[in-house]
């Protein structure tokens, strides 16, 4: 078991060495067979790890202590049991998809620059499942960091492009600011048990040690770093400009794996979270506000990567929902139904603007239906099953949050309701405006038009399937199914969600949301079929096409006053008080030797005066010394 | 004798071989001037010396501590004795080059 554990994660690694060290050497055709090989090599392991937790359950492999001091021992430990081993599939599964699409669609780059690529995603694939495999919080960390450290990059991939970097930059100091209250959060932990595996932090023991404002301090720093890695408010701008990177990066990191580390976490946390009320509204809170707030950035953007990106940060926060109001599994099946819809959505959109040669505006697209037949059909699936549209998968996991939500308060479930209409709307908006109606590009880009390879199309017809079919995995009882995911984690989720709803309450709800789905999804239909949206002149239209402003405000309100600073350290303590110090010096010794050097004369009379005079000196301090000592001492007792 | 005589003597000797040495400009008399440094160490020495010699004395009759020190300042005596003979040959050979015993002019060795 050890050695299958360590195959899942080292083939990534082994990719990452392979591809980032022989860059200059290897064939394009072999950095992609090879990069794309070792995930589903990969992926395989993990099936296969998945059947043994099936069968024998849990299972922790220890491999050596990571640290071993007195008081503090990290083993270096995986943990395989049902949540990990679900993110392990999706992960390795999904991954290799994007692998795979990624082998076509960066074709253009050179062979370096393509194996860089390669090398980049394979290193956060390991990263990823470092993550979630970890036994304790510092791996955890660990992989946590990489993957910060991946999307860096990835973001940055065309790197000569300046904003490029600069969204690169802005993801990753977004991250920081996050992985500090995961880290501060992690220090906490320690200093109250001395451990940090979760076999002994996840305990119900634990509980009675800590205090109640404890267990909401660490939970509180747990969500800030689950709130910088999957983009809440108010760490949530990174994530769109982070669109800046490739568009399989953008599917893979930004929308299908990385932004839901934050939800892993605190599903595998539960244990404290649901003994804090408090933060537990925090969470559910936040949540229904950045999805709100992202979704209606969403309704106005024109950049088919933007509308989605906003769409993966609105998504997010109804996990998150469904995290503050308990639904851990909830969340879990959002995560896993996201990770096919989503990742199918941007990699259609990656074929849209592969045949478009780099377009991204949705403006001058439309009437792609008939150019890109499989593009169209396979990214209309995932819009139906992101709108929450029966049987697809996005349904049953949205429905479950909301159930959730209605339970813990009706507040949530109306707003719920509101991001559901605005996601079946602005998702529709995107779909009815890219390949409905007329095309509205350049001559020479409709000439150009043409279907994605089938390394491209191939991903997107199992995401697809995927989309429709996922939903499976966790029906609810009321519809006949059996809840297997619920089941899978009742081992985990220490308060599974009691259904205490009954059943026609459970009945009414489904409807009301897919009404409400599909009268959104109808009218955005209707009214982009035909036309586009012309730039805003609502002042409301112009506050979400503006993105609510909060660049700006950030830019305002944190980056130019920090500058400020920077500047006043740089001009004044740097340049007064530190250079003045430092040139101070120089200057009194120059002149100190200026002057003192006007006694070496040559004159050996004076040279024997100051030896005498020296030696008459040193035997004044000798015999005086114990008047001395005492002078000082009465100077240090001040 | 109290002891502390032979040591104002000494003190007084050695200042007067200081000041000498730093105020003066003839060459034989910075000469002397040293010399008398070195004989006022030499007379404190044999002053502790006898100090020593008669406290252990008084302790036990057939002891010979601190007799060394006064056969160790007739080898002083000796050197010194070297010692003068090859300053008083510079002197000689510096009046022979420069028609001077002014301590002044040995500021210029590099001509």
């Amino acid at each position: 078991m050890k050695i299958l554990v360590a195959f899942i994660i080292l083939w990534p690694f082994v990719g990452f060495l392979f591809n980032g060290l022989g860059r200059n050497y290897w064939s394009k055709k072999v950095i992609a067979y090879k990069a794309t090989g070792y995930i589903v090599a990969s992926f395989i392991a993990s099936v296969f790890a998945f059947m043994h937790v099936q069968t024998h359950g849990a299972m922790t492999v220890h491999y050596f202590d990571f640290i071993h001091t007195a008081s503090l021992t990290i083993p270096f430990d995986f943990k395989v049991d049902a949540l990990s081993s679900l993110f392990l599939l999706v992960i390795t599964g999904v991954g290799s998809l994007i692998h795979l699409y990624s082998t076509a669609y960066m074709q253009e780059e050179s062979a370096p620059h393509y194996a860089r690529y390669f090398a980049y995603l394979n290193l956060f694939i390991f990263s990823m499942l470092l993550l979630v495999l970890g036994d304790n919080y510092i791996i955890m960390f660990m992989g946590w960091e990489g993957v910060g450290l991946c999307s860096y990059l990835l973001i940055g991939y065309w790197f000569s492009n300046g904003s490029y970097n600069y969204a690169a930059k802005k993801a990753f100091i977004m991250n920081r600011i996050g992985d500090l209250g995961f880290l501060l959060a992690i220090f906490w932990i320690i200093a109250k048990l001395g451990t940090v595996s979760y076999s002994e932090v996840l305990t119900v023991e634990t509980l009675s040690k800590l205090s109640s404002a404890d267990i909401t301090g660490i939970t509180l720093l747990l969500f800030i770093g689950a709130m910088g890695k999957s983009a809440q408010i108010p760490l949530f701008t990174w994530l769109p400009d982070a669109m800046a990177g490739p568009t399989p990066v953008s599917a893979l990191i930004h929308a299908a794996t990385m932004v839901t580390a934050g939800i892993y976490m605190i599903t595998r946390s539960n244990i404290l979270f649901s003994h804090s009320e408090i933060t537990q509204n925090v969470i559910a809170i936040i949540g229904i506000s950045t999805a709100l707030l992202a979704a209606t950035i969403a309704i106005k953007q024109n950049d088919i990567k933007k509308v989605l990106a906003y769409s993966t940060v609105s998504q997010l926060g109804y996990m998150f929902l469904g995290l503050g109001v308990g639904a851990y599994s909830g969340a879990v099946f959002h995560v896993i139904t996201h990770a096919f819809f989503k990742a199918l959505l941007f990699l259609g959109a990656g074929s849209v603007i592969h045949a478009m040669h780099h377009e991204q505006d949705i403006r001058k697209m439309g009437g792609l239906k008939s150019k890109l037949p499989i593009t169209h059909i396979t990214f209309l699936i995932g819009c139906i099953a992101i709108a929450g549209v029966p049987p697809f998968s996005g349904f049953f996991s949205k429905d479950e949050i909301l159930a959730a939500a209605f339970e813990k308060n009706k507040i949530y479930w109306v707003l719920g309701l509101v991001g559901a209409a605005m996601t079946a709307f602005y998702m529709f908006r995107l779909y009815a405006t890219t390949f409905l109606g007329k095309f509205r590009g350049s001559h020479e880009q409709e000439a150009h038009l043409h279907e994605s390879p089938l390394a491209m199309t191939l991903p997107l017809i199992i995401l697809a399937i995927l989309s429709a079919v996922g939903g499976a995995i966790g029906i609810p009882e009321i519809m006949g199914g059996h809840h297997w995911l619920a089941g899978q984690l009742s081992t985990i989720v220490s308060a599974p969600h009691e259904a205490g709803l009954t059943v026609s309450t459970e009945w009414i709800l489904m409807g009301v949301s897919v009404a409400i789905a599909a009268i959104a999804l109808l009218i955005a239909l209707s009214r982009y079929s035909k036309q586009t949206d012309e730039e805003p002149s609502s002042a409301i239209g112009k506050f979400f096409y503006n993105k609510w402003y909060i660049d700006e405000l950030y830019q305002k309100a944190i980056i130019e006053p920090l500058n400020e600073f920077a500047l006043f350290l740089k001009e004044f303590i740097e340049k007064k008080i530190i250079d003045g110090a430092v040139n101070g010096t120089g200057k009194i010794v120059q002149f100190s030797a200026r002057k003192v050097r006007l006694i070496q004369n040559g004159q050996a009379g004076y040279y024997i005066l100051f030896m005498v005079l020296g030696i008459i000196t040193l035997f004044l301090i000798w015999f005086n010394d114990i008047y001395i000592l005492r002078f000082i001492h009465t100077l240090t007792q001040k | 004798m109290p002891i502390e005589y032979y040591i104002f003597l000494c003190l007084t000797l050695f200042s007067i071989g200081v000041i000498g040495v730093l105020t003066r400009r003839n060459a034989i008399i910075v000469f002397m001037c040293v010399e008398l440094m070195l004989n006022a160490v030499n007379l404190l020495l044999v002053a502790f010396s006898k100090m020593n010699y008669g406290a252990a004395q008084a302790m036990s009759s057939t002891t010979t501590a601190g007799i060394d020190a006064q056969i160790f300042v007739f080898f002083i005596m000796v050197v010194a004795a070297a010692e003068v003979s090859i300053g008083l040959a510079i002197i000689v050979m510096m009046y022979r080059n420069t028609h001077s015993i002014d301590i002044n002019f040995l500021n210029r060795l590099k001509n």
